[in-house]
């Protein structure tokens, strides 16, 4: 049976250049990085070279790249981190709806026991946030603004550059009258491997990526903190980080992400170009033999390799496991594959009914994927949904999820 | 989600081999060129907005009220799908069960005739002994045996405003007839819109009960 791994956006393989980067600090270069011995210092030199090579892609620097254990840590310590240690300029925070729960949840904790305030920005309908919307939002008490760079859902990718400018000519001003201003976080997990991730053209503050959206290993992630930003620590323990982030360091991981980080940076134009035909393949081919479907999110501004489509009349949960038996691993918004009885809250702050969030499926593409590889979920998939509908009892109308 | 390993031990999947055999085979469901005046009883649970629904036929014998057909249709994941399945395969065994039995049946054992499910599925996902009995209530509701229906125990709709099905039940007898009616004696679902869609299914369930009675 064909193998077609259509879940990219849950994590990636790891790059075979990347394994071979890293083996050495999985294997005889052991040393403990704070450790006062040649041995240590290898270890030292290796995080510091990957923090440099990290920095350089992104503009910044080295002293500004922060290593955590993943995306979800960066987005925690970015939260709770800057809010926490700037409460004294105010307790509002504004997010999108949409944000990853490591985010939300963690602005919600924030609402929730100490007493900060939230607004909630809604997408329009195709998932988009605009620069007014952000800037409407912000209050004299604003500290902390997120916007998500590229959604993992529905892939919609925002324009950070233009908010994080706006954001960056309000602050000049507010500055000239002594007042406070918000920072701007975004989280960039999924845009790593196809995005401009210049922090001077996006104009943020604080930025989340980690390693394993991008062909580089999983539990290891960093968080950019512009130069002057006090966060708080969420452990402590060490000096590590600069006391940011103190224990030792992962330092395979770490080499690993920087070496992955460079090669979908170098390759991501070519990359996208091929990933952008592939996709509108699969889209166009499931609207020509799938009735009642639905592309969730923006037709074009999303990532090269993401297509979220809905099915109506059946349960996303159903199709995954049957596409998993034909060979096909995708990963769907409904309710009934998470932990909770909610379906996905990104669907859901679309303003689009429940159905469609339950009969959410996220295909994202990847390296190995083939024009091949499109043609066979084209091939399995029509007979499967039609399969689930003929023992649905649902009929929705056309009207209701256009 | 925890896994369910296959017997032979080679291949995990979430769920078990029964499971995966009524998932992927199901028995029993009714397909769309089908003619259903067969059928004494209709009965439905869920509704697509929260994730699960469920119909079943069934066509039950007036002289000994054994159930000699089940048939279905489900929306819903894989241990929805099996679930309902598998129970069709239970109520119609062995000559069929009485409608007194078919009412005694519990998720736990249609869980256990599985295989057993993940522990996170076992609330959300076995639903079809409630359409079995909404069905059954269906059948003595057309043959005038209202004494028959057993209205199911109280459970919480709402948990935010803490509003139960009996809560509904009440206010549908007091008068209330509409959602909005009904949200104005029991502010079910202000604060809670996901839970309308159960409670509007609620709401029909028990205006056709006691249609009879009400204006």
């Amino acid at each position: 049976m064909r193998h077609v791994y259509l879940d990219h956006a849950a994590t990636t393989p790891l790059d075979p250049r990347v394994l071979e980067a890293m083996l050495p600090y999985l294997g005889h270069a052991c040393g403990n990085p704070s450790s006062f011995h040649s041995v240590g210092k290898e270890a030292k030199d290796a995080i510091e070279g990957a923090r440099a090579r990290i920095a350089a892609v992104l503009h910044v620097r080295a002293e500004e790249i922060v290593f955590t254990s993943g995306g979800t840590e960066s987005d925690n310590l970015a939260v709770l981190g800057y809010c926490r240690a700037n409460a004294a300029g105010g307790k509002h925070m504004v997010v999108t709806a949409f944000e990853h729960h490591a985010v939300l949840e963690a602005v919600g904790h924030l609402e929730k026991h100490e007493s900060f305030e939230v607004t909630r920005l809604l997408p329009d309908r195709e998932g988009m946030i605009s620069v007014e919307q952000v800037m409407e939002a912000i209050r004299p008490d604003t500290i902390f603004v997120s916007v998500m760079y590229a959604n993992n859902e529905i892939g919609t990718v925002q324009p950070i550059g233009e908010i994080g400018n706006a954001i960056q000519k309000s602050k000049v001003k507010s500055q000239k009258l002594g007042k406070s201003y918000p920072i701007f976080h975004t989280d960039a997990c999924q845009a790593t491997g196809f995005l401009d991730l210049d922090v001077e053209k996006l104009h943020v503050d604080l930025m989340t990526i980690n390693g394993s959206k991008m062909y580089g290993p999983k539990g290891v992630g960093a968080l950019y903190v512009r130069r002057g930003i006090k966060l708080q620590p969420l452990q402590f323990g060490g000096s590590q980080e600069r006391g940011i982030r103190p224990g030792t360091e992962n330092v395979a991981g770490i080499v690993g992400m920087a070496k992955a980080l460079e090669l979908v940076q170098a390759d991501r134009s070519r990359e996208s170009a091929r990933l952008v035909a592939l996709r509108d393949k699969l889209v166009a081919g499931i609207r020509e033999r799938v009735p009642k479907t639905r592309l969730n999110g923006h037709a074009t501004n999303r990532l090269p390799n993401n297509a979220n489509v809905s099915f109506m009349d059946i349960e996303g949960e159903a199709l995954v496991l049957y596409l998993d038996a034909a060979g096909v691993y995708v990963s769907t918004g409904s309710a009934c594959a998470s932990s909770s009885l909610d379906p996905s809250h990104v669907i859901l702050s679309l303003g689009l009914p429940f159905e469609v969030a339950h009969g959410s499926v996220r295909f994202s593409l990847g390296h190995a994927t083939t024009a091949e590889d499109i043609d066979y979920v084209l091939d399995v998939l029509p007979p499967l949904v039609e399969k689930l509908r003929s023992i649905s009892p649902i009929r929705v109308d056309e009207k209701y999820f256009v | 989600m925890s896994d369910v390993t296959s017997k032979d031990g080679s291949i995990a999947w979430f769920y078990s081999d029964t499971v995966k055999d009524h998932f992927f085979h199901p028995r029993n469901f009714l397909t769309d060129e089908e003619d259903t005046s067969r059928f004494n009883a209709i009965g439905k649970v869920g509704s697509p907005a929260c994730g699960d629904e469920l119909r079943v036929w069934l066509r039950v014998d007036p002289e000994t009220e054994r159930i000699l057909e089940f048939r279905w249709r489900t929306f819903g994941c894989g241990s929805a799908i099996a679930s309902t399945s598998m129970t069709s395969e239970m109520v119609t065994e062995n000559g069929g069960l009485t409608l007194g039995e078919a009412r005694a049946i519990r998720p736990q054992q249609i869980m256990d005739r599985l295989g057993g499910l993940p522990a996170r599925k076992f609330h959300c996902s076995v639903l079809c002994d409630k359409a079995l009995r909404d069905a059954i209530n269906d059948y003595y509701r057309c043959v005038g045996k209202t004494d028959k229906i057993v209205a199911e125990s109280a459970r919480v709709v709402d948990s935010v405003a803490n509003v139960t099905d009996r809560d509904i039940e009440a206010a549908v007898l007091d008068g209330a007839t509409t959602l909005e009616a009904v949200q104005a004696r029991t502010k079910v679902g202000i604060g809670n819109p996901g839970v309308l869609p159960a409670v509007e299914e609620l709401i029909r369930f028990y205006i056709e009960k006691y249609n009879s009675n009400l204006n």
